[in-house]
């Protein structure tokens, strides 16, 4: 009886539409976020992230609408984020039909945002997302969708956000996002070695084998690619059976239960 | 399958009543929500959703004048099925809030799970089934629920169904006559979800009352 490791689809959206780029800039359309949400819940996603990676005030009603559509295709757990500054937002969200939401700029601006959302939802409805990027000593956090640095060390933000309540961490590398040249194990496994709180790694997944090494030498507890699946490089299937293979705990679909 | 069967859910702000209605939508049963006490009296089956906070919930339902009807429906045999903290609140008590009372139909407490995990546990894990239940009836032993909670009874006894384990053993589902609970998420849980609300349905269908 292990908790298994989970594969977590990503869809980035302009609020309304999933839209890709490299190393979080140069976006093209990607496609449809109800439709994206159907095929992965169908092949077997263990959990669902939608973001709003513009997150401006004034497209809010359009991405809380685009949750309301992912959520109606979805028998898994959904988070969503993007510019969620207060507790009336992650609420919103909430109540769009997202089991948790994610905190990135404003909690880094305003940690105690954590501790109030923490409150309100319960800490496992609480995702810290942080992007990581490569300093000269260690990595930094940086805001406003990769714009622009924190001067905020990573790896204390991830331990000092899991202290005030977040019940998860999402960690991207920005170095590696979008590059398909596997995910950041050094990142990954400093930061899984700090918190006591789950730990989904995301950037640069590309094949099979870089998922078995973020789960056996990362140590994270969940891996979140976007498009490699949303191209169908990878199927989700195949990959949740290879990492059986390889002895890694993984939920395996396919079996109809329903009569 | 009961057709004209509505299923009464409690509300009170509990993250996870949409979730909860879509699963039931997807297999065709009726759902409304019961947010008063002449609601909860009138229902003919409960679910007790819940997500969030022990006291916070325990609280709410004292000051909306809940916490008796749901006691008197589960007394006068009306199926209830607790969902997550919905499990938690049948309980006598819990860690998490010790200085609010739970609704003490199920005895004992619920405690936190040790720090030695990673809390929440929060994710895919299997069950091990330690008697024959209805709700659990046709899951394969090696399906796989998804949970996120910190906080979980450790023992239920006689009333136990299944086992899951996260850091210590704890009751993953329990039954008792007419009172089910499940301490993972079966509207998130995929087709070994929507089988055991099938379950339940299919058990209200038999034996409710009328």
């Amino acid at each position: 009886m292990t908790l298994a490791r989970r594969i977590i689809p990503c869809l980035d959206t302009d609020g309304e539409r999933v839209v890709k780029g490299v190393q979080f800039f140069n976006l093209r359309d990607a496609g449809d976020p109800a439709a994206l949400a159907a095929r992965y819940n169908r092949e077997g996603a263990d959990e669902l992230v939608v973001l709003d990676i513009a997150a401006s005030r004034d497209h809010r009603p359009t991405f809380l609408e685009t949750i309301r559509r992912v959520a109606a295709e979805l028998a898994i757990p959904l988070t969503a984020g993007g510019g969620v500054a207060n507790v009336d937002e992650g609420r919103a969200i909430l109540r769009a039909g997202a089991d948790k939401l994610t905190v990135n700029t404003a909690a880094l601006r305003r940690p105690e945002l954590l501790t109030e959302l923490a409150a309100e939802f319960g800490s496992q409805a609480v995702v810290l997302a942080i992007d990581a990027k490569r300093v000269a000593e260690g990595w930094e956090a940086f805001v406003r969708g990769g714009r622009e640095s924190s001067g905020r060390d990573a790896v204390d933000w991830a331990t000092e956000g899991a202290q005030r309540g977040a019940g998860e961490i999402l960690l991207t590398s920005m170095d590696r996002d979008g590059t398909r040249s596997g995910f950041d194990l050094p990142l990954t496994m400093t930061i899984a070695s700090r918190v006591t709180v789950p730990l989904i790694a995301s950037g640069g997944a590309d094949s099979p084998s870089d998922f078995l090494d973020v789960f056996e030498k990362g140590h994270a507890d969940a891996a979140l690619a976007a498009s490699i699946f949303h191209d169908a490089v990878q199927g989700l299937g195949e990959l949740k059976c290879f990492l059986h293979s390889k002895g890694v705990p993984v939920r395996l679909s396919g079996e109809k239960l329903l009569s | 399958m009961n057709g004209s069967l509505k299923i009464s859910l409690v509300e009170y702000g509990a993250g996870n009543l949409p979730s909860v209605e879509r699963a039931l939508a997807r297999q065709s049963v009726q759902t409304e929500r019961a947010a008063t006490p002449e609601s909860i009296a009138a229902a003919r089956v409960l679910i007790l959703p819940g997500v969030g906070h022990f006291g916070q919930l325990m609280r709410t339902l004292g000051a909306r004048g809940l916490l008796a009807p749901i006691r008197q429906a589960i007394g006068d045999g009306v199926p209830l099925l607790g969902i997550c903290l919905g499990l938690q609140a049948l309980f006598a008590s819990s860690a998490e809030a010790p200085e609010d009372k739970g609704l003490n139909v199920i005895a004992g407490t619920v405690d936190s799970l040790p720090i030695t995990a990673k809390l929440p546990h929060m994710g895919w894990n299997q069950l091990r089934h330690v008697r024959p239940s209805a709700l659990l009836e046709g899951i394969p032993a090696n399906a796989y629920f998804y949970f996120a909670h910190s906080y979980a009874a450790l023992d239920a006894g006689e009333s136990a169904v299944a086992m899951c384990e996260h850091g210590v053993p704890f009751v993953a589902a329990l039954e008792r006559r007419n009172l089910f609970a499940v301490q993972f998420h079966p509207e998130k849980s995929g087709d070994a979800g929507a089988r055991v609300l099938a379950n339940f349905v299919a058990y209200t269908g038999a034996g409710s009352r009328g």
